[in-house]
């Protein structure tokens, strides 16, 4: 039987990490990550679970002892935020490139200067070339169940590649909600045991992390082929565990009220809670918004994207994050997805960096800018909301 | 002594320079070691000529990711060993940039967690896969292309960094340096390692044909000569017991030693020559406090 508790999201994480028998954990804490390592680091001294626990030296040791495990054909799992991450990418890197099935959590917070521990996705985003899959999360439940299926795709020997979930610091976190925690038997039997397709062993020596001169576009390119096949494979896996467990949070997009929707919102993880309460409201108001969730960024669903919104007048792309010199990263993937195709116009909107509250005034903001795009038909390349005038000056 | 294995465990036709030190130490480190092993390198020159894509060396299973990863990937891979109750021996082959240098955060992390894990360092005394940088295992006096001697410079200005000692201050387990111009003992100590549970550290000192510049037929000689003068010390020091050092009899002057080398060809004669004195007092000092 599952069990309903009133769990913080760290917890959530940590119960379903828990379940899913890593063989090793290697973290080193950062807020607002540390939550997570805590209650796994008391699972282990409380022998809740059979698994060696690697306390480092800093966040590049923690993926690296993770590398080290995965390749020794041990389920492994490690999670950080923020600077931590950036100080992880190097060996992210590596671990995608040498195939190497890790499952972390990339619990999302702002990147200094200036410093701050508030939420946003500058971090994630900073590793979206790194060959990891990202998915992101919107809620507690949806992280429980995201790090149950992120080991079963992240091991499957058609992909082989670390998988990121993704979930925003404090907002999930650290926030209370009821999450349903299933049976340990009912999750061996949807994850069973890793089998690693190579391992470091004595018996069959083989070398890992060759020197390679001339190999070099063609590895790159399978790791961009094992995205391709994440594609149906996240889907599948995401419907394989709705028929074992009940609960479905999408595949690669989820929609909301998108059907007959003139407007439709497209952003990433906690956010999306909020903006399916605002399109309610909204609603009341005779507009026809809708909301699109982007739950696997890498790969990116553009097609699915573009197929779920197509009716729309106006797409609004919500990012907590800038790629200074460009824009919203995820406009910026919208937009290329839709280039050359029949598809409504983009209008990227950046919000919510560095924490900033994501309110209903700041929705309905998004929504008058959309509306007004709309009437003149001319879309801005990126609308800023919400800004602070006083600091800019 | 009886060796672990009796066949070389690095394939030959590997791309080590002719009278690379290192690939010398590599042979030796691996017999003593025997096929019941793991080895995780850093990136440099080991990495480099024995692991080209379809054509490693390696015998035993390997594994390289990054530079400055070493001893973290190690402990990720003696986690693993542990979680699955195997016992193959978990050992770092890793050179003095990735040791000394980038690379010490995560050995020191390695070594306070107590980890079983043996941790060999190749010393070539700089940077030598990227062309002859000084590293802080670079010797004082010695010319580098980044610590190079010129009209107003002598080379490093700075001592070689005592990373030995700094392992011993982790309270380690084993640490003890080395020299392939001395196989028996250097392979000794690599087969003492397995008989220590905990982290041990060892330094084997590696001459460089190409970065310290001497002819391809003499790294012996050369590793010899280092020993000889007192200026790299022979040591191990196993827990609980005293320290132990290969004494010289017959200690020959630094310059002996010097004069081989084009790294310090600039000591040889003019105003720098003081230089060369004061690597001979640190021989002399050497000698001194390890009672060499």
């Amino acid at each position: 039987m599952s069990t309903i508790s009133v769990i913080e999201g760290s917890m959530a994480v940590a119960q379903a990490v828990k379940v899913c028998r890593p063989g090793v954990i290697a973290a080193y804490p950062i807020s607002p990550q540390t939550h997570i390592v805590e209650f796994l680091s008391q699972f282990v001294a409380d022998n809740e679970m059979d698994t060696k626990y690697v306390r480092v030296d800093a966040e590049f040791s923690a993926a690296s002892a993770v590398y080290g495990s995965s390749a020794t054909g041990v389920r492994s799992y490690t999670a950080s935020s923020s600077q931590g991450l950036l100080l992880m990418s190097e060996v992210l890197y590596a671990m995608a490139g040498t195939r190497l099935p890790v499952v972390l959590t990339g619990v999302n917070r702002t990147v200094s200067a200036p410093i701050t521990i508030q939420p946003d996705h500058q971090d994630t985003m900073a590793l979206r070339d790194t060959g990891l899959i990202q998915l992101h999360v919107e809620s507690s439940q949806e992280a429980y169940a995201t790090h149950v299926q992120a080991f079963k795709l992240a091991e499957d020997h058609d992909i082989l590649l670390p998988v990121m979930v993704c979930m925003d610091g404090w907002i999930l976190t650290h926030s209370f909600e009821p999450v349903k925690l299933e049976d340990q038997e009912k999750v061996d039997e949807f994850l069973p045991p890793f089998v690693p397709k190579y391992r470091l062993d004595t018996k069959n020596p083989l070398t890992y992390g060759a020197y390679a001169d001339d190999e070099v576009p063609e590895f790159r390119l399978m790791m961009h082929f094992a995205q391709d096949r994440a594609k149906e494979k996240i889907k599948k896996i995401a419907r394989e565990y709705e028929a074992k467990f009940g609960d479905y949070f999408g595949g690669l997009i989820d929609t909301y009220r998108c059907d007959d929707a003139e407007i439709i919102m497209v952003a990433m993880g906690s956010v999306i809670g909020t903006l399916k309460d605002a399109v309610d409201k909204l609603r009341k108001e005779n507009i026809k918004v809708g909301v699109l969730k982007v739950r696997s960024y890498r790969p990116f669903p553009g097609e699915e994207i573009l197929s779920a919104v197509k009716g729309a007048k106006m797409v609004a792309v919500l990012d907590k994050s800038l790629s200074v010199g460009q824009g919203g990263p995820l406009a910026t993937d919208v937009k290329a997805a839709f280039a050359s195709k029949q598809a409504p116009p983009v209008l990227g909107c950046i919000a919510g960096m560095g924490g900033r509250d994501m309110s209903m005034t700041l929705i309905r903001e998004i929504i008058e800018k959309s509306q007004k795009a709309i009437a003149t038909g001319e879309t801005p390349d990126t609308e800023y909301i919400a800004l602070k005038r006083q600091y800019l000056e | 002594m009886v060796l672990a294995e009796r066949e070389n465990l690095l394939a030959a036709g590997h791309r080590a320079c002719p009278g690379c030190g290192a690939a010398i130490a590599l042979r030796q480190i691996l017999r003593a070691l025997g096929r019941d092993t793991i080895v995780v390198s850093a990136t440099g020159c080991v990495e480099t000529f024995t692991s080209p894509y379809g054509m490693s060396a390696w015998e035993v299973p390997w594994i390289h990711s990054l530079f400055e990863n070493s001893a973290s990937v190690a402990s990720g891979v003696q986690a693993a060993l542990e979680f699955l109750q195997e016992k193959s021996s978990v050992v770092v082959i890793s050179g003095d940039g990735g040791t000394f240098d980038i690379g010490m955060g995560a050995m020191s992390g390695m070594f306070e967690r107590k980890q079983n894990i043996t941790y060999i360092c190749y010393d070539n005394e700089a940077y030598m896969n990227t062309g002859v940088q000084g590293s802080s295992a670079t010797p004082y006096g010695s010319s580098t292309t980044t610590t190079p001697a010129g009209r107003a410079s002598f080379g490093k200005i700075q001592h070689k960094k005592d990373m030995p000692a700094i392992a011993l201050a982790h309270d380690v387990d084993y640490v003890a340096t080395a020299s392939i111009a001395y196989p028996q003992d250097l392979m000794k100590k690599v087969a003492k390692t397995k008989e220590i549970y905990g982290p041990k550290y060892i330094q084997v000192h590696t001459p460089c044909t190409i970065g310290w510049g001497f002819d391809s037929s003499k790294t012996i000689e050369i590793g010899k000569l280092a020993v000889e003068t007192g200026l790299v010390p022979i040591y191990e020091v196993e827990k609980g017991k005293p320290m132990v050092v290969k004494k010289v009899k017959n200690k020959k002057p630094v310059m002996e030693y010097l004069k081989f080398q084009n790294r310090y060809r600039h000591l040889l004669k003019g105003e720098q020559k003081d230089i060369a004195d004061q690597i001979q007092a640190i021989c002399d000092k050497n000698i001194e406090r390890f009672g060499i």
